[in-house]
């Protein structure tokens, strides 16, 4: 193996040794190809001939260890060639870089002589340099007189310019006043204020000084009208001019009222532009028309409850503009303007006051007090408009509009924030869009539950559309019984496509929702990080008031129809609430976990408050399919109890003739239990049944009546000890296996079956019970139950159940004949086979 | 009744038909009216003693049929009336008749209870109920706390109230009222009302109850659909004269107020199958006891609907099942194939 290992480095050595051989010389001045880190780390053994840290002793001995001589011999070859190679590469390098050296000191020895000459014009340069400084001196020296007096007379014409001012400043004043060129004005004075003031002991000056207090305050007057009367002026306008007037020593407080006042009026009247988009002015009839054609037409939709008691609660003004344009409108006009006040006035009132002398009379905090009562009362006057706003969303269709727009009204208003830091409007700001996303999570509830009902309206249609219920599937499962499984397929088979599309669309609708929801989150908006939104709004919004609710209405609403079907002679239709139990079975299974899980990774909710476990919902579930399917079992069984009562009390049971054939209601039942089977089969498996006796399968069966209720009739009825009998039958129905008949049934279906023939055979018993029965009657009942045994037997958990059941039947039929001559069991088995 | 034992007593045949003698003041008393198509049929009537707990029984024969129906007049403890079947010809024909106990019934009971068995006195007939145009009599019932002079029966589609006269020796016809409808009605059970001076009937049939006048003799009130199933009896609450409870099939008793039959006042379901009975106690109105083929008998306390909501302070709804000194007797009867009834004046509670 060594071989190989020698072999494959050879080849690879033949192929680059030459871009290795300078690899290796290049590694060895430190430098690397093309200035580029080496590719492999540097190799760590000592064997290694081209790492550094190469031993040869040990090379060595590892040889001599491990090789054969033919191969130390090869190596040695080997070894030989490489050196002289490298020895040969060197030898080149060397005479490359003996070149280089040779030119290179030819070139140092031209610089030198290069250097000598220009050596030699520099002292010449400065020697030159030398005497332009003299000859400069000695100009300067002889101007110094001159230029002495230059200045004087140049400060002297300054302080002329200056005084000419003072005394031109009156006209001047006048002049701009006529102008209207009030900064002008402004900044004049301002400049002879303080000279004014220095020397207005002098009269001269002092009549200046009245002078031109008398026009600024003619001015101070003219502004603050066109501060008052110019209501359209600009920000920047109204800006300027209360700019002038502090410059004028107006007391501030009442400029900071002015101003407010100012904008609060067009502030508001964006926000009336506002309000007149929620509701439409009235004024114009033919708008009013409009939206009352509109509004009755939308009626239906969804009529909002409205606040505001003038708006007329049908006039939908949702139709005029969307939400988003609405919010867009309110950010562009209201909430930007109150932006620009907010800056402006911070400005001239705050900033500025900060540094001048008004910082000392607690202008700022006055100023900022009165400009946060301001901004606070205009937003709370925007919030109620937005909320109202928002309040008549009431569509669910599209909720990625709402969210954009409250984004928007959250974003702009952090704008707000930045400026006004102390605010409560932000904070409001984000209370409103709380409050919007629960609001809408409790629409999407309400959407949720209403599909849900609608759905289930569906269904209840499409059952009693092709005539799947008891009486069309009746015939289909007759035609089972008798034909084979195959022809019972044709009516019901819908049955499980309609539970799969409705538990998919429940779903779908839920996870369409939940995307929905889903909204309110993402990372793009900028609400979305609050900690509302990350923390409660998931869990108690989403997940408990959203998904949790709507999955306890699925529940209850599913109880519901146990409650009230019972009185009104069961108004809902018996597949539906097999469905129904099937589909809470199903949630109970699956669904409520997949649901929350879902609910819980998409919103990625973090229980800090307590929240419904899933175990408590799935309880919920299982207890409303328990429920359902327990009172489906109970209308299925009255339906064939009442069959079976009608038929046992309409008949003259004393003179009846003797029996040819199975009553037509026996074989009704039997039908009618098949078709439940059909139906029970196609949303329940088959559960465990005991196992049958090896004769039960048989179609002549012989179990029940022949030996034991034999021997059962010879020992009552036979005169000569009525007592003794009546009493051992009595106490041997003491002791033995009571039956629970309306007792809850398991989720499969020999179980559900069991329960519905318990209920009918039960009832057939009680019925027969207040009878009085001649021989014939008695024997008819005989051919009937064993009918109803040879049928029966293969719907039930325990079929000793239906043996005790018909037993009693037949046994109490007995009791209450008049003359109890029971039919042979031969006759009896001829008769049913015939039927 | 703590911590006594249970008071058994065992008939010879099935019986379904049972009441407490409320002419009798002293002692509390049954009669039970027995069933058997074969052998003569029988009226027990059984003295509870409640103080030695023990109970004594007499036995008269009622050789006419197999009893459905037994009612004790208010007035005269020695008067009867039956419901009997009988069977003529192969024809099986129900008749309803007034009947006197022998008046020495008492006498020799307390000597040889066991001859009495053996050699039974016989009802002494006093008239019958019976109409040929109204045959197959469910039920009569006496003029509550009256005279003894009243009853009504119903049979079939007809209620009809008698007339007893000459020490009830001789019946008349004195009004009667029919159903009139689709398909065959027939009245199931039905209860004299001892409000408004005994001059209301309520009836049962399938699933509706209906209220009558007896000074018109027609409707006055109907509950459609009272039970969604067959309605099996009613009973009026003693001191609420508005107040009706039902029983049926559908295993539920239902609590109604006539003035307004669109909803039940109050639905108890804790029968798991059909409810044959349903009784009030007729002092204390808020126990009511009903009795059902599950076998079970349960006694309720149903404070909130009765004539002392915030008199006593008891548990509302408190239930209690098979507590009554009747139980055991009561579920002897249910094994055994014959279930009526439970009629509890001072015996229950």
């Amino acid at each position: 193996m060594d071989g190989e290992a020698d072999g494959s480095v050879t080849v690879s050595e033949d192929s680059g040794r030459r871009r290795r051989v300078h690899g290796m010389l290049k590694l060895y001045y430190g430098l690397n190809e093309e200035g580029k880190t080496p590719e492999q780390p540097e190799s760590l053994d000592p064997c290694d001939i081209n790492g550094p840290h190469f031993d040869p002793e040990l090379y060595l001995n590892k040889l001599r260890r491990e090789c054969s001589l033919a191969e130390l011999m090869d190596q040695e070859t080997c070894m030989v060639k490489q050196i002289r190679s490298l020895d040969s590469d060197m030898q080149t390098l060397v005479y490359e870089n003996y070149n280089k050296f040779i030119s290179a000191t030819d070139t140092i020895r031209k610089m030198k002589n290069d250097f000598k000459k220009m050596e030699d014009e520099m002292d010449c340069l400065s020697a030159n340099m030398a005497a332009i400084t003299d000859f400069s001196a000695r100009i300067s020296g002889t101007l110094q007189d001159q230029h002495t007096q230059i200045t004087k007379l140049s400060g002297v014409h300054t302080l002329l310019r200056k005084l000419q001012f003072l005394f031109e400043l009156p006209a001047r004043l006048n002049k701009c006043l006529e102008l209207q060129a009030y900064a002008q004005a402004v900044s004049s004075h301002r400049r002879a204020r303080c000279v004014l003031q220095q020397y207005s002991h002098l009269p001269s000056f002092k009549g200046i000084q009245d002078d031109c207090h008398a026009i600024m305050d003619k001015l101070a007057q003219e502004i603050n009208v066109v501060v008052r009367m110019d209501g359209g002026s600009s920000a920047k306008d109204l800006s300027e001019c209360v700019e002038l007037l502090l410059q004028l020593d107006e007391p501030a407080e009442e400029l900071c009222d002015k101003f407010l006042s100012h904008a609060r009026s067009r502030l508001e009247s964006d926000l009336q532009g506002l309000e007149a988009e929620i509701r439409p002015y009235p004024s114009t009839s033919a708008l009013k028309d409009a939206s009352a054609r509109r509004s009755s037409s939308a009626a239906p939709v969804g009529s909002p409850t409205d606040g505001s008691p003038k708006t007329s609660s049908l006039s939908s003004p949702s139709s005029n503009t969307d939400i988003l344009e609405f919010i867009d409108r309110g950010c562009n006009e209201f909430v930007s303007s109150l932006c620009l006040v907010i800056t402006s006035y911070q400005e001239l009132f705050i900033n500025h006051a900060q540094t001048g002398e008004l910082a000392s009379k607690n202008i700022p905090q006055m100023a900022n007090g009165k400009l946060h009562a301001f901004v606070d009362d205009l937003a709370a006057r925007y919030f109620s408009l937005v909320e109202r706003r928002i309040q008549e969303e009431k569509g669910v269709g599209d909720n990625s509009l709402l969210v954009r727009a409250l984004d928007r009204f959250h974003r702009r208003l952090q704008a707000v924030a930045k400026l006004l830091p102390g605010s409560a409007v932000p904070n409001q700001g984000t209370e409103i869009v709380i409050r919007a996303a629960t609001e809408r999570v409790k629409q999407y509830l309400c959407a949720l539950q209403s599909f849900y009902m609608d759905s289930l309206t569906d269904v209840r249609q499409a059952l009693a559309t092709p005539r799947l219920s008891v009486a069309g599937a009746s015939v289909a499962g007759g035609g089972a019984l008798l034909g084979g499984p195959a022809s019972g397929r044709d009516a019901p088979t819908s049955l499980p496509e309609l539970l799969s599309s409705l538990s998919a669309s429940i779903l779908n609708q839920i996870k369409s929702v939940l995307a929905s929801v889903h909204l309110f989150t993402a990372k793009d908006i900028t609400f979305s990080n609050k900690p509302y939104f990350k923390g409660e709004f998931c869990s108690q919004g989403v997940r408990e008031s959203l998904v949790v609710s709507f999955i306890k209405f699925l529940c209850q609403s599913s109880r519901q129809f146990c409650e009230s079907a019972g009185d009104k002679g069961g108004s809902t239709p018996p597949a539906l609430l097999l469905l129904l139990s099937r589909l809470c079975l199903d949630y109970e299974t699956s669904t409520i976990s997949y649901i929350l899980t879902l609910t819980d990774e998409q919103f990625l909710v973090q229980h800090h408050s307590p929240v419904t476990p899933v175990t408590s919902l799935c309880a919920e579930a299982r207890e409303a399919a328990q429920k359902l399917l327990n009172h489906y079992v109970k209308v299925q069984g009255l339906i064939i109890s009442q069959m079976l009562r009608k038929s046992v009390e309409t008949r003259d049971w004393v003179n009846t003739i003797e029996p040819r054939n199975v009553r037509a209601v026996m074989k009704r039942v039997v039908e009618d239990t098949t078709s439940i089977d059909v139906q029970v089969g196609l949303l329940y498996e088959e559960g465990v049944r005991k196992a049958h006796s090896s004769d039960s399968s048989k179609r002549t069966f012989s179990v029940y009546s022949s030996s034991r209720q034999q021997a059962r009739y010879a020992a009552s009825y036979t005169p000569s000890a009525p007592m003794d009998t009546n009493l051992l039958s009595n106490i041997h129905k003491l002791f033995s296996e009571r039956i629970d008949i309306f007792s809850s049934v398991e989720f499969n279906k020999v179980s559900v079956m069991t329960g519905i023939i318990k209920i009918s055979l039960k009832t057939f018993l009680e019925c027969v019970r207040l009878r009085t029965f001649g021989r014939y009657g008695l024997q008819q009942i005989q051919v009937d139950c064993h009918y109803l045994q040879m049928y029966l037997w293969r719907f039930v958990s325990d079929e000793n159940l239906v043996h005790f059941l018909l037993d009693e039947i037949v046994g109490s039929s007995a009791h209450r004949c008049l003359d109890p001559a029971p039919m042979e069991q031969s006759v009896i088995e001829v008769i049913c086979e015939r039927g | 009744m703590e911590d006594d034992a249970p008071v058994i007593y065992g008939l010879e045949f099935q019986a379904r038909a049972l009441t407490a003698q409320t002419a009798e003041t002293d002692a509390i008393r049954f009669l039970v009216g027995t069933q058997s198509l074969k052998f003569d049929n029988q009226i027990h009537i059984i003295d509870f003693d409640d103080e030695n707990n023990i109970i004594n029984k007499n036995v008269l024969l009622h050789q006419a049929g197999e009893i459905w129906h037994i009612g004790a007049s208010p007035a005269d403890k020695a008067v009867l009336t039956t419901c009997y079947n009988k069977t003529s010809d192969s024809r099986l024909v129900s008749c309803a008749a007034v009947w006197r106990m022998p008046s020495d019934w008492e006498t020799g009971s307390h000597e040889s209870p066991d001859d009495s068995a053996h050699n039974p006195q016989t009802l002494e007939l006093l008239c019958r109920l019976d109409d040929s145009a109204h045959g197959n009599a469910a039920c009569v019932l006496w003029e509550p706390m009256g005279d003894g002079k009243r009853v009504i029966s119903l049979a079939d589609n007809n209620a009809l109230l008698w007339d007893l006269q000459e020490s009830s020796t001789q019946a008349t016809v004195s009004s009667t009222a029919t159903l009139e409808g689709k398909g065959q009605l027939k009245f199931t059970a039905g209860k004299w009302s001892p409000h408004h001076n005994c001059s209301q009937l309520a009836t049962a049939n399938d699933t509706a109850i209906r209220g009558w006048d007896l000074r018109t003799m027609s409707q006055i009130y109907c509950i459609e659909n009272a039970h969604g199933q067959l309605v099996r009896d009613l009973d009026f609450n003693p001191n609420r004269q508005y107040y009706l409870a039902s029983c049926g099939d559908d295993c539920k008793v239902k609590f109604w107020d006539v003035r307004n039959v669109q909803e039940p006042i109050k639905t108890l379901e804790e029968h798991s199958h059909w409810v044959w009975s349903v009784r009030y106690n007729h002092s204390h109105d808020q126990l009511v006891l009903t009795a059902s083929s599950d076998s079970r008998l349960i006694l309720s306390n149903m404070v909130s609907i009765s004539s002392e909501p915030f008199g006593h302070l008891v548990d509302d709804e408190e239930l209690s099942e098979g507590e009554d000194n009747h139980q055991e007797d009561k579920d002897l009867e249910m094994r055994s194939p014959n279930k009526q009834p439970v009629n509890g004046s001072r015996g229950t509670v």
